[in-house]
């Protein structure tokens, strides 16, 4: 839907060769890997029964070459079906980016908070903040980059609708953007709960500013430590937040508080989009399976300085951060540290490798803040 | 589960699956002349529509939608995905136009006038204040699909035609094509010297068209030896054509505009691939507010007393004048320096609009020169043009 381009009807006439967009000279990203000329001339011909084409789930990578701090997958889904349609480009790309995933692989899905170990005691001189988001999309509605605004306001008709009933603990209320007052707007700044619209060229290209910020809203519980994003790059984005280190209660509230909005989702017979081979389905290819990103803010001044630090992040399955966010740069030495992966390990999996390995980290910054050396302490690849 | 050819239209049947309350966009906070016009009902009325090449009404609107409004100037709102859509969006861009265009009725007939000899005076700006003159236009290739809408393989197509037709000038036009993707950086700090270089559109109204897609693909820029005509290619539209110089001697600049454009009309013409007009419109541009001659003939020119003037806008007015910033349409004025340029587009010709700058000018000009000696101007002010 977006820009025209992906009902083009025009674009039948020229060859493929003529269409097939240039990504020989600046891209680096999955896409630009693996769409070669004769899989878009077989691709091009085709679009989901939503109408989302192959140019339409390009876009964002032709657009945006390549990003200087991480390696950026240049495709999105625009429904639960693009998945299927564009196999030929999706598959080779999920499997390069999550750790060779197979397209005959299945997913495990656990959200069964109990089975995580420890998590309760990051040190919390180091570490200021413990998060875990993650996505879900709506079944039967398109998705950001194609959904029209009839289909983005339904899917936020529902969602408040299934917020209103949570209580206790989460408890909580929801403020669309369009009609927040200013009051409201400067308390959501600086509860840092705010999300603006998009500036990030990776998702203005494929269409997820459109309309702003019509249909887009944030619920949070009165704790402020339970969060809810409608319709900004997902459907739903859930995210459970508070200070300090304490990463086993925030994935208690998180696992809590998804399955209980999952619930009533089910009720209204809009269930969450999931299959047993890709997980939970959602805009990104990197948000595939879990869509879980558990992360700390965490102060690793000479970490950080170490050249052992991205070897010791990979060995871990983590990724670095700025505190801005995803395409931010570490101001301070401060550091949002999370999981690297998303698909092929359970939920439970991947918080516990962010747990064990922020604690590592901060030991081996105790021990570089004292001129120790951190050989003796360097892990195994997990 | 897939679908074949031509699938133009799925997506936009599946939206009429909602009611048009719920597609309806929420323009309450907005101010653009889309705004202005677009009801639920007429959006009802025409939102199931598209034309030959499959551009739909939403696609007309959206840059309107996600760009309310803009501080310095009143936006369009809607754009032109292909010739065709100002016919099948009619009932939403007649009346667009209309408040656009100073009244400008469906009936009206629209007059093409590029020869430079009926231009009077305009070769004496006074160079002290007025420190370049420039003259534009767009151009759109018949047989293409428009900037918002186009795909790489139409727009290369329009790229290949224009280096035929651009490559081929010889005396003052004679020049250089350099394509975006390709520019070395030694070409590209020239370019930018020289204030050639067009960049990527940063301004939402152009993005959220649509228009920035596949940058930099089939996007590039010639211009002449002699750096006094320049075309851009694929930006905003399919040409942009331009003619300029430092000081005050719109004449020539004029001169130079219409004879190098009539010659690229040629060319194209001979390749079977004249340029979009009719005789209602005049020349097609992908932004209703460029309809007509698509022209903008304008100077920078110092006016630090004027500007600061209680009557310097209602002056404006009546001179049938617009001021921008010296960066162009989104910018402010930097140091009293103002890029004055005509308001109008359609419904007079190239030679009067240029005939408007070059006298209004040369009036505010004798208005700053009296204001710096403490003079009034208001025995200047002149009447509504």
């Amino acid at each position: 839907m977006p820009f025209g381009d992906a009902h083009n009807q025009v674009k039948m006439k020229f060859s493929s060769e003529e269409e097939y967009p240039d990504l020989s000279n600046q891209h680096n990203n999955h896409m630009a890997k693996y769409l070669t000329p004769a899989m878009y001339r077989q691709l091009r011909e085709r679009a989901t029964p939503n109408g989302f084409t192959v140019d339409g789930v390009i876009q964002t990578g032709v657009d945006n070459p390549g990003h200087p701090f991480i390696m950026t997958v240049g495709c999105v889904a625009g429904d639960e079906e693009t998945y299927e349609v564009f196999k030929e480009l999706l598959d080779p790309v999920i499997e390069d980016r999550h750790g060779g995933y197979k397209p005959s692989d299945k997913h495990k899905t656990d959200l069964t908070s109990s089975n995580l170990k420890g998590g309760d005691d990051l040190d919390p001189d180091y570490v200021l903040s413990s998060r875990v988001r993650t996505g879900r999309s709506v079944r039967g509605f398109c998705l950001p980059p194609h959904c029209s605004r009839g289909e983005r306001r339904a899917v936020e008709k529902l969602s408040i609708e299934a917020l209103a009933s949570l209580s206790g603990d989460l408890n909580g209320k929801y403020y669309a953007l369009k009609n927040m007052t200013d009051a409201e707007q400067q308390q959501l700044i600086d509860d840092h709960f705010l999300f603006d619209k998009p500036v990030s060229p990776l998702l203005l290209s494929s269409g997820m500013g459109r309309d702003w910020p019509d249909a887009r809203g944030i619920w949070h519980n009165d704790n402020k430590t339970f969060l809810v994003w409608v319709n900004e790059e997902d459907h739903l984005r859930v995210i459970s937040m508070q200070k300090g280190g304490n990463m086993k209660e925030v994935f208690n509230r998180f696992c809590t508080g998804l399955t209980k909005i999952e619930t009533l989702f089910k009720e209204r017979n809009h269930a969450f989009m999931w299959n047993e081979h890709l997980g939970y389905v959602l805009t990104c290819p990197s948000n595939l399976g879990t869509g879980l990103r558990a992360g700390v803010h965490v102060k690793l001044p000479n970490m950080s300085k170490n050249a052992k630090f991205e070897e010791v992040l990979k060995k871990l399955r983590l990724q670095k951060r700025g505190t801005g966010g995803v395409d931010t740069a570490a101001v301070g030495g401060v550091f949002d540290i999370s999981n690297a992966d998303r698909l092929g390990f359970s939920e439970v999996e991947l918080v516990q490798m962010v747990v064990d390995g922020v604690k590592l980290l901060v030991e081996m910054e105790k021990k570089l803040e004292k001129g120790q050396s951190i050989d003796d302490i360097m892990p195994a690849q997990k | 589960m897939t679908t074949i050819m031509p699938f133009g239209n799925t997506h936009n049947n599946f939206k009429l699956n909602y009611k048009v309350e719920d597609e309806f966009p929420d323009l309450s906070k907005h101010n653009n002349h889309m705004a202005k016009i677009l009801t639920k009902e007429l959006y009802g009325k025409i939102r199931d529509r598209q034309t030959p090449s499959g551009y739909t009404l939403d696609d007309v609107i959206q840059t309107g939608v996600d760009n309310p409004g803009h501080p310095f100037i009143m936006t369009v709102g809607c754009v032109a995905g292909d010739e065709e859509s100002y016919e099948v969006f009619k009932e939403l861009l007649d009346p667009v136009i209309s408040d656009r265009h100073g009244g400008y009725k469906p009936s009206d007939k629209h007059k093409t006038d590029l020869n430079f000899e009926n231009l009077k005076g305009g070769d004496d700006l006074d160079p002290n204040y007025v420190l370049s003159s420039r003259v534009r236009t767009g151009r759109s290739i018949k047989g293409f699909t428009l900037p918002p809408h186009n795909s790489r393989g139409e727009r290369r197509a329009i790229e290949k035609l224009s280096v035929e037709a651009l490559t081929s000038l010889d005396g003052e036009f004679k020049g250089k094509y350099y394509p975006l993707k390709s520019m070395t950086d030694a070409e590209q700090e020239q370019l930018i010297s020289d204030h050639f270089l067009f960049d990527k559109p940063v301004s939402p109204l152009l993005t959220c068209a649509g228009m920035a897609r596949d940058w930099p693909d089939g996007r590039g820029i010639m211009h002449n030896d002699n750096k006094t005509f320049l075309v851009w290619v694929n930006e905003e539209d399919h040409l942009r054509v331009i003619s300029m110089q430092p000081g005050g001697n719109m004449r020539e600049v004029f001169k130079r505009f219409c004879v190098g454009l009539q010659k690229i009309e040629e060319i194209f013409k001979k390749h079977n691939h004249g340029f979009m007009w009719n005789e209602h419109l005049g020349y097609i541009l992908t932004c209703p507010s460029n309809l007509g001659t698509g022209l903008r003939g304008g100077v920078h020119v110092k006016l630090p007393k004027l500007s600061t003037h209680a009557k310097f806008d209602e002056i404006l007015t009546r001179l049938r004048l617009q001021k921008r910033g010296t960066g162009g349409v989104d910018t402010a004025s930097v140091g009293g320096v103002f890029d004055i340029s005509n308001a109008d587009r359609l419904g007079s010709s190239e030679v009067a609009q240029v005939q408007l700058v070059v006298d209004g000018v040369k009036l505010m000009v004798e208005m700053e020169k009296k204001l710096e000696k403490g003079e009034a101007i208001d025995s200047m002010i002149p009447a509504q043009k």
